[in-house]
C-alpha cells in the first residue's frame, strides 16, 4: 500500500504511543467516523507525529478502523489515540444519534430502512 | 430527501453515519472474499490484540500481555451521502469471542458463512449470535452452486429455528453477496418491527 507514509521509520513498541494505556478516556466504537476540527488545523504543528498522521487522514471523514489499517497501528492503539484527540477537541465524531438506535444500541427501524434502500440501490 | 433543521447538510459534505455487519465463519470459508466482492475498497486488514481487556484493572499489565494479535479484515460500502456500511470479517473460533463482543456492539447483525464440507466450523459463531440475541442469517457458500447437503439438512444439523433465514450464496459474486446482506437487513428490520 503506497499511501502508508513513514514506512521507513523505526517501528516502535505500539503501546508506548499511548503511555501503556489500552483504553481511552472516550470509549469509541471501532467504526466511529471522525474528522479534524478547525482547532486541530490551527494547532497541527503542536501535535506528536502519530497524531499529525491521524489528523492528516481525517481531513475527510474516516473511521477508527480505517485509521488503524492505513497507518498500520494496532486497533487498540488507534482507538486510544483517536479517543484522546476527540477529548482534546482535535477530532469530531459522528455516530448514529439516540433517535436512530434501539434501546439495546442497534440501528432502529428508520436507520435499517435507510440501509435497506441504500443496498437495494447499489 | 427532507432534513430536520439540525440535520440539514452544510455546504461541505456531511459526515456520514457508520453502520456495520459482522461476517463470521470458520477458517478459509471465504469471509474476506465475501467482503471484497461488494466493498468499494480493497479489504483492509487491522490487528487486534488477542487479549481481553474488558476489566481494565491492571492496565499496564494488560497491555504488556497483548503480544498475540489477530488480523481482522474489513470493507466499506457507501450508501448515499450520509451512510457508510462497514463489513467486518472475523475469525470464527471460540477464542475470538472477546472480539465479537466488541464488534457486535451496535451492529445490524451478522452473516454466518458456512462451508458445507466443514459444517462444524460455524458452530461457535451460531452459538454466539444465538445466545447474544443478535440478528443473523446463515449463508451457505456454494462454489459453482455446489453443495454437499441440502439447506434443510444443514438447518437440522445447525439446529437453527425456521425463523433464522438461511440462504445459498457465492462469496465471489457481488449480487449474491448483496442478496445475502439484504436478507440480513430485512431480518433485522422484521425483528425490530416485531418489538
Amino acid at each position: 500500500m503506497n499511501e502508508i507514509s513513514g514506512t521507513d521509520r523505526l517501528r516502535i513498541r505500539p503501546y508506548a504511543l499511548t503511555g501503556g494505556r489500552v483504553r481511552s478516556t472516550t470509549e469509541l466504537a471501532l467504526e466511529t467516523i471522525v474528522r479534524v476540527t478547525g482547532r486541530c488545523i490551527i494547532h497541527a504543528h503542536e501535535l506528536s507525529s502519530e497524531r499529525r498522521e491521524i489528523a492528516g487522514l481525517c481531513d475527510q471523514p474516516v473511521s477508527i478502523v480505517e485509521i488503524s489499517a492505513r497507518l498500520s497501528l494496532p486497533l487498540g492503539v488507534a482507538r486510544v489515540l483517536v479517543g484522546d484527540m476527540v477529548s482534546e477537541g482535535h477530532l469530531n465524531t459522528h455516530q448514529a444519534t439516540e433517535t436512530e438506535i434501539t434501546p439495546d444500541g442497534r440501528p432502529d427501524q428508520r436507520l435499517l430502512e435507510r440501509v435497506l434502500n441504500g443496498l437495494q440501490a447499489l | 430527501m427532507v432534513f430536520k433543521r439540525s440535520e440539514r447538510p452544510r455546504a461541505d459534505k456531511p459526515v456520514p453515519i457508520p453502520v456495520k455487519i459482522v461476517v463470521a465463519g470458520g477458517y478459509a470459508v471465504g469471509k474476506t472474499t465475501f467482503v471484497g466482492s461488494i466493498s468499494e475498497i480493497e479489504p483492509l486488514t487491522t490487528e487486534a490484540a488477542l487479549t481481553s481487556h474488558s476489566d481494565g484493572v491492571d492496565i499496564a499489565g494488560e497491555a504488556a500481555k497483548s503480544s498475540t494479535t489477530v488480523a481482522m479484515d474489513f470493507g466499506r460500502i457507501t450508501l448515499g451521502d450520509d451512510l457508510i456500511l462497514y463489513l467486518f470479517g472475523t475469525p470464527g473460533q471460540d477464542r475470538f469471542h472477546f472480539m465479537w463482543d466488541d464488534l457486535i456492539r451496535g451492529a445490524i447483525g451478522a452473516v454466518v458463512l458456512v462451508d458445507t464440507s466443514r459444517l462444524e466450523d460455524c458452530f461457535p459463531a451460531v452459538d454466539y449470535f444465538e445466545s447474544a440475541g443478535i440478528p443473523f442469517v446463515v449463508a451457505v457458500n456454494a462454489f459453482f452452486g455446489k453443495m454437499h447437503h441440502s439447506l434443510e439438512d444443514i438447518r437440522e444439523a445447525l439446529a437453527v429455528p425456521e425463523s433464522t433465514p438461511m440462504v445459498v450464496t457465492d462469496a465471489r459474486d457481488r449480487d449474491a453477496t448483496k442478496g445475502t446482506l439484504l436478507e440480513l437487513v430485512q431480518h433485522a428490520l422484521a425483528l425490530v418491527n416485531a418489538g
